[in-house]
């Protein structure tokens, strides 16, 4: 395939939207209240808006037979590319709130630069896309605010949320093969480059939830090479299973 | 790259008869959602733009667009373009209105959707009875585009329409 390296790179984005929204949208129906239910919905079905811009552009270079729902839908384990993080799952409020938080600070660094990128199917999506990361990273900030600096209970969650989550954080700066290739032509974003702000933004926020940072310097990584965690064969399984029990169905 | 619409006079009043499926009171010529229309060669070419990135609508808009074209007489193309995105400024004063008639309260200015989504500001007008005693009850409401709302002097539940610029 021609541009290689362009497909491989716009997955690297749409996965984590993919899977985030995927995991997201399980919580329809299962939300603590329906005000948080319909957030994480709504939220959920902006990534899925996003997701499909970015695949449908992804297929284009693919060329063949290739659609969005082919990429979305029927890729192996292995072919996924999305950090650990967004793939970790709904344990309590305080972990989705947790796992949106600490991408959202990402999700929305990772946009402002992208809107500069040389590609403008790219910077089209990203300024579309920028405008609703930016609300839903305003929507995950106060529960963290609300939950860490709430009731005992509430903070304790929280805290145990962030610990535990903190492991999958720092695999958001590292950069794959694709990566490198597509910040030398300027289409990429250095994603190296964010990691400095983003833990002061993090941090900030959490100093003000009355939340401690996590001090482990040790961290997980895997997602971006396609080596996942125990939960990532539950999620395809679900959002694969029509697919493979009437394959090539359509709506 | 242009904000400005360039669409065939001809054509307006056609269009007019789509609405968005969800706020049927609004035409998505009120809304902004169409940036261009011309014919070409006996066919239309439409360009519509999505107000979010998931906006479940514009499926059906592009549907429902083809077939106002071809009872018109026209074939039709049309395609979904992203820039420039979609702002909450490209609602006419008519579609406002139809907005607010609807039960839903029209989008503030930037700072004020700011002061009420984040600060707990009371100013977004109820549908109902006018009263600016409302609260926010959720940042997200029933579509991407709404947030919710109720007054504590009717009590009336409504939707207010988020700021997008």
């Amino acid at each position: 395939m021609k541009n290689e390296n362009l497909y491989n790179y716009i997955l690297g984005i749409a996965d984590n939207s993919l899977i985030l929204g995927q995991r997201l949208g399980e919580l329809t129906g299962h939300g603590p209240s329906l005000e948080t239910d319909i957030a994480c919905t709504n939220m959920s079905l902006d990534l899925f808006g996003q997701v499909r811009s970015y695949y449908q552009y992804a297929a284009k270079l693919k060329g063949g037979d290739a659609t969005e729902d082919t990429i979305a839908f029927l890729r192996k384990e292995r072919d996924y590319v999305n950090v650990l993080l967004v793939e970790q799952p709904d344990r309590d409020f305080a972990y989705t709130m947790a796992r949106q938080f600490l991408f959202d600070v990402y999700h929305l660094l990772f946009l402002q630069e992208l809107q500069k990128s040389h590609d403008i199917t790219l910077t089209a999506i990203a300024k579309k896309s920028i405008k609703e990361v930016s609300y839903h990273q305003r929507f995950s900030t106060d529960w963290i605010k609300r939950l860490g600096d709430g009731t005992t209970v509430s903070h304790d969650k929280m805290q145990e949320a962030i610990d535990s989550l903190w492991t999958y954080t720092d695999e958001l700066f590292h950069q794959t093969a694709a990566d490198k290739a597509m910040v030398a032509e300027g289409i990429g974003v250095d994603v190296t480059a964010l990691k400095v702000k983003y833990y002061s933004l993090v941090n900030a926020v959490l100093e003000e939830a009355t939340l401690k940072i996590p001090e482990s310097k040790w961290f997980q990584k895997g997602g971006k090479k396609g080596i996942h965690t125990e939960h990532f064969g539950y999620i395809l399984s679900n959002m694969q299973y029509m697919q493979l029990a009437y394959p090539n169905m359509e709506w | 790259m242009t904000t400005e619409q360039n669409i065939d006079e001809i054509l307006i009043p056609i269009l007019e008869h789509v609405s968005d499926p969800e706020i049927p009171v609004l035409s998505i010529m009120d809304m902004g959602v169409v940036r261009s229309a011309v014919i070409k060669n006996k066919i239309v070419y439409v360009e519509i733009t999505p107000t979010y990135s998931g906006c479940p609508a514009m499926d059906v808009i592009g549907d429902d667009i083809k077939t106002v074209l071809k009872v018109a007489g026209y074939d039709s193309r049309i395609e979904l373009i992203l820039a420039p995105a979609w702002t909450t400024d490209w609602i006419t004063p008519r579609g406002r209105k139809a907005l607010e008639d609807y039960g839903i309260a029209a989008p503030l200015g930037a700072e004020a959707d700011k002061d009420v989504l984040l600060n707990g500001k009371r100013i977004v007008k109820c549908t109902n009875c006018g009263s600016q005693n409302t609260r926010l009850v959720s940042q997200f409401g029933s579509t991407a585009c709404k947030a919710q709302f109720q007054c504590d002097d009717c009590q009336e539940p409504f939707d207010y329409f988020k700021c997008l610029k």
